[in-house]
């Protein structure tokens, strides 16, 4: 009795496996196993950042194109690219590290909410709707679009400030949050040296009484700071200040010298107790130096 | 002043919410389980304190410590499995503590599984009928006989079901449906139709099942299509069976109203979450459920098939979803 | 009584400033007006700061074809042209006059007595309505000299006045035909003339008996005006619906009306288009109401447009309730919530709706249950449930294969969602995702 069952099975299981191993001969992909071994050394999130439809299709162009020219993956970074290098063969291409900031301090003490957002949780629609609960146009809605498109876990939106932080540790500079804000207040800029960035972290481009009005550390285009640069990185253009990341030797003369502090210095020790640059009254006493828009 | 909100249009709703629905299926269970208590006295009662209690406490507890969501026992819709449940099962003194496990599952299982209400594929009180049925089939086909109103004893005379009993009757040689009835003395048309039968604890009377069904029209929390496409289609195909040979099958009038066509029809089958949207779609699903009820009770090993035809039809409901869409505006 | 076949749904009426007999706003001190406040491209100003204008004057040009001329609602000197944030909060181009007296045109006949006849060729009719910049007051502001000009190839056969008024609480139109009967038929005389068709319907719902009497009377005195009294069904008052309760006709997804032989207009504008083409008086002001059920009195007003909410409130009310949840402009069921109060209204402005904070909050969303009463109230026979997972996953393809650029928008499937799922703001933003990806394939 259990040897006819057991003579069975076994009999049965051998005809499937002889099947299996033709069915599989016959219908085998012949596939480059390189491109198995470059898709291993990605980092597997599909985020997207490369403008391929995953890793794996990232993978297949990588052996497709038979070197790096082009093809970058943004989330992989240094360390991933010289593996695929090693892999295909070629030399890598040598990018900065970058990394996600956030342009705008539009925060709940900042910009003091006028509205209260009641609709569908998307910042996109909320766009559509009004122009933001401090009533800033071109600010953070914080209703967290941009974390919801990260697949690293970098992005949250801070419940005290109501604005997206980004931890720089797993950032991975992939650029799905710049795609998803829909008013394009995310930026990817060089990480820097030792992780030190200097920028504007506004986007305001209304006269600087209108920005004023809905946040107290919008930039104001004053110019201040375009006139302190030494090196020429930072431009005025339609009331917003912008400091261009390639040029900025970090020196920080212009934090210092923005009425609203709206220029941030990040991951810098603080500066050396010298003259009172005095941070509180600054904005007050530059008021009235500000074009004086009679907008009632 | 307040800060004005702000939305998009519209700004304003007509007040129908998840909650109110529920509960208003839950009033419209009341008549069934006074009449339950009516027949099967306190073990009914009993049975579906537990039933209730069980399926709150269950998805509470698996809200606040495995989902770790905010609770929503409120809404009622627990209260309505566990009702339904309780409805489901033999009014014996076993299962008052049966019926607790039967709770787990319709709840653990069949609802919290998947995402909790709105996401659940099956009937959460048939998932847990049907396992209660498989895992303990003898106390699951233990029927108390029906005696005096309102019996307080906890212990009472057991029986087959109407359905039980012809089934069983017609394996004999030359039996006839009408020879089984006589033999065994069953209950006429208007017992039947009062509910004084043996049976699960709420499909007994279809009087009290109709009450809560009109309320639950008129409150429009169900629609006509499927208890009457449900109903329409086991009488007519009984009925084409009882004209064939009335000897071997049951007359369609009997039909409807023994076992849990009615209550399943209008209580089971008519639930939002795991019946079709759309109208067309709704009559499919309720014929589909009365045909493989007939066909599971005439040649299924059960003698009552409404709980696996309906769970049947609720998995192809995502189909008929998909087949039956709304007819577009000019097309 | 006819109606539209489809989907719908029956708010709350709550027409409680129906009883308020049409008043004139007093003049502000300065006006804003929006150089885009149509649909289509903004208009060009063509007076500088400084400039004296008079009430009833060009001030900004339609240069665009898509796009309608702009006269001074007020007379006094340009303050500046300037941004001016609208009711959303988003900066515009704004004119800014001082108000300086009430100095109007010559041209414009300001007595009260009502011109029936008019001798103007169809063509001059619609280069009339282009001159004077009238707009579609249903709440599109499509321009009308656009609507009228009936392209090459096409016919129309039915006029149909959109005097459902359809929404809750709005009561303009309602008071527009019992005060201005006889000019809305003078209106829609010359509507019907300019399109060359034998017949105009007026519809109107059938929670309007008052109007319904007034205006069948009135429709007597004149050839080819029929009234139709139509059923109570939200959203009556939306074209293809309409359409639809009047002549049985559907609209094919992506046509236009005239494509099955129909123009509409709305009362409002058959009102405005008597007072240009008979007064020569453009379009500076419009009717709308001041409600809400909080509100210490209900209004409905003649306002000059460029006056701002804030101007408006004050006015009728004095100030907001300090219970104030919501202000809208417009209906509760398609209007727009008014973030900036000092925003300056508009051509297309109907209402300045006031609701209650516990009135104006959602309630929290929940699962859906899948109940598919969001479908049965689509008057589009469309799924807003799947939509809504569609949307969310970012199926965009698929969504746009399930039509839905068809929505209308008209917000039934959010009203009878028990759960409160925003299933009207996931499709809007579904179509912004679908209208994008169709602009990326280009």
């Amino acid at each position: 009795m259990i040897l006819t069952a057991v003579l069975v099975l076994g009999i049965i299981g051998a005809i499937f496996a002889i099947v299996l191993y033709f069915v599989a001969q016959k219908f085998k992909v012949v596939e480059d196993p390189l491109i198995d071994e470059i898709a291993e050394v990605l980092p597997g999130a599909n985020c997207g950042g490369c403008g391929k439809a995953g890793c794996r299709a990232m993978a297949e162009a990588f052996v497709k194109q038979g070197n790096m020219d082009g093809l970058k993956c943004p989330a992989g970074g240094e360390s991933v690219a010289q593996k695929v290098a090693a892999l295909l063969g070629c030399t890598p291409e040598v990018s900065e590290p970058q990394v996600a900031v956030v342009r705008c301090n539009g925060s709940c003490a900042n910009a003091t909410a006028k509205n209260k957002y009641d609709g569908l949780h998307d910042c996109a629609f909320a766009n559509s709707v009004y122009a933001g609960e401090s009533g800033c146009v071109f600010g953070c809605l914080g209703l967290g679009n941009c974390a919801n498109a990260c697949q690293f876990g970098a992005l949250s939106i801070d419940t005290e400030t109501g604005l997206p932080k980004v931890d720089e540790e797993k950032c991975t500079a992939c650029g799905a949050c710049v795609k998803a804000c829909p008013r394009g207040i995310i930026e990817l800029r060089n990480k820097g040296l030792k992780n030190r960035r200097v920028y504007v972290a506004c986007r305001n481009k209304e006269k600087g009484a209108a920005a004023r009005k809905s946040c107290t550390a919008a930039c104001i285009g004053c110019g201040k700071c375009e006139k302190t640069c030494p090196f020429g990185a930072i431009k005025v253009e339609n009331n917003l200040a912008y400091i261009d990341y390639t040029l900025c030797k970090m020196c920080r003369k212009c934090v210092a010298e923005c009425p609203t502090g709206a220029i941030h210095a990040v991951n810098f020790p603080p500066l050396p107790p010298k003259k009172d640059v005095a941070a509180a009254p600054a904005p007050a006493a530059a008021a009235p130096a500000t074009p004086a828009q009679q907008n009632a | 002043m307040n800060l004005l909100n702000i939305s998009g249009s519209p700004h304003v709703h007509s007040d129908e919410s998840t909650k109110k629905i529920m509960w208003r299926v839950n009033l419209a269970l009341v008549p069934m389980l006074l009449c339950g208590i009516a027949y099967f006295g306190l073990n009914a009662l009993l049975i579906s304190l537990v039933s209730v209690v069980c399926c709150c406490l269950f998805q509470w507890l698996i809200e606040k410590f495995i989902l770790k969501v905010p609770s929503t026992v409120c809404d009622g819709s627990a209260v309505v499995t566990g009702l339904l449940l309780a409805f489901n099962v033999p009014a014996t003194a076993e299962m008052i503590w049966l019926v607790a496990i039967g709770a787990l599952v319709a709840i653990g299982v069949g609802k919290m599984t998947f995402g909790g209400l709105g996401k659940n594929p099956f009937n959460p009180a048939l998932v847990g009928r049907v396992f209660m049925l498989i895992s303990f089939p003898v106390q699951m086909t233990t029927w108390p006989t029906v005696g005096k109103w309102f019996p307080m004893s906890l212990d009472t005379t057991t029986g087959a079901t109407p359905l039980g009993i012809i089934k069983e009757g017609l394996t004999h040689d030359g039996a006839t449906v009408q020879s089984v009835i006589e033999a065994n003395n069953l209950p006429s048309l208007t017992e039947i139709l009062l509910g004084h039968m043996g049976g699960s604890l709420g499909e007994v009377s279809a009087i009290a099942i109709l009450i809560g069904a009109v309320y639950l029209l008129c409150r429009k929390v169900i629609t006509w299509h499927i208890p009457v496409a449900f109903i329409g289609t086991a009488f007519v195909f009984s009925g084409i069976l009882w004209l064939c040979n009335p000897g071997q099958y049951i007359d369609p009038v009997t039909t409807i109203l023994t076992g849990g066509i009615m209550l399943g029809a209008c209580f089971m089958a008519t639930d939002m979450v795991t019946s079709p949207m759309s109208k067309v779609g709704q009559l499919i699903f309720g014929f589909g459920c009365g045909l493989l009820t007939i066909i599971i009770r005439n040649w299924g090993a059960y003698p009552e098939g409404v709980s696996f035809a309906i769970l049947l039809m609720n998995s192809v409901t995502p189909l008929i979803n998909r087949w039956c869409t709304p007819k577009r505006f000019a097309k | 009584m006819k109606t539209f076949k489809m989907g719908g749904v029956h708010p709350e009426e709550n027409k409680i400033s129906t009883n308020a007999v049409i008043e004139q706003m007093p003049l502000p001190t300065q006006v804003a007006i929006l150089m885009n406040q149509h649909l289509g491209a903004p208009a060009t100003p063509i007076v500088a700061k400084g400039d004296k204008v008079k009430v009833g004057q060009l001030i900004a040009e339609a240069q665009a074809f898509m796009c309608a001329n702009i006269h001074s609602s007020v007379s006094g000197t340009v303050n500046k042209i300037d941004v001016c944030k609208d009711m959303t909060g988003l900066p515009k181009t704004a004119i800014y006059i001082d108000v300086e007296g009430d100095e109007w045109l010559e041209s414009i006949d300001r007595t009260p007595d009502v011109k029936r006849e008019c001798n103007l060729e169809p063509k001059e009719i619609v280069a009339k309505l282009k001159e004077m910049g009238i707009v579609g007051l249903g709440g599109a502001t499509f321009p009308a000299h656009i609507k009228y000009s009936i392209p090459e190839g096409k016919k129309a056969e039915y006029l149909i006045i959109n005097a459902a008024e359809c929404e809750p609480y709005l009561t303009s139109d309602h008071r527009v035909m019992i005060e201005h009967a006889e000019e809305v038929c003078v209106g829609v005389s010359i509507l019907r003339k300019a399109l060359g068709v034998p017949n105009a319907y007026i519809g109107i719902e059938s929670n309007k008996p008052e109007p319904i009497r007034v205006m069948t009377e009135m429709a007597r005195q004149f050839e080819g005006i029929i009234v139709e009294p139509l059923k109570v069904k939200y959203p009556q008052g939306a074209e293809k619906q309409l359409i639809n309760a009047i002549t049985g006709r559907k609209v094919p997804s992506g046509k236009l009306p005239i494509d099955v032989g129909c123009v509409v207009s709305n009362v409002g504008t058959s009102f405005a288009v008597y007072e240009a083409v008979q007064k020569n008086k453009p379009l500076i002001e419009n009717i709308l109401t001041v409600t809400g059920k909080k509100l210490p009195s209900q209004h409905n007003y003649q306002v000059r447009i460029g006056i701002t909410y804030n101007d408006i409130i004050k006015q009728a009310i004095g100030e907001l309730p300090a219970t104030t949840g919501k202000v809208i402009s417009g209906g509760t069921m398609m209007g727009k919530a008014v973030s900036n109060l000092s925003a300056p209204t508009t051509k297309g402005a109907a209402s300045v709706l006031v609701m209650d904070e516990a009135e104006a909050r959602r309630a929290p969303e929940t699962n859906c249950i899948r109940c598919g009463k969001c479908a049965n109230a689509c008057p589009m026979g469309l799924e807003p449930y799947l939509f809504s997972a569609l949307v969310k996953n970012n199926r965009v393809e698929e969504a746009q294969a399930h039509n839905i650029l068809d929505c209308i928008e008209c917000g039934c499937c959010f009203f009878s969602c028990p759960a409160n799922k925003p299933l009207t703001d996931e499709i809007r933003l579904g179509k912004f995702k679908v209208r994008a990806m169709m602009a990326a394939k280009k």
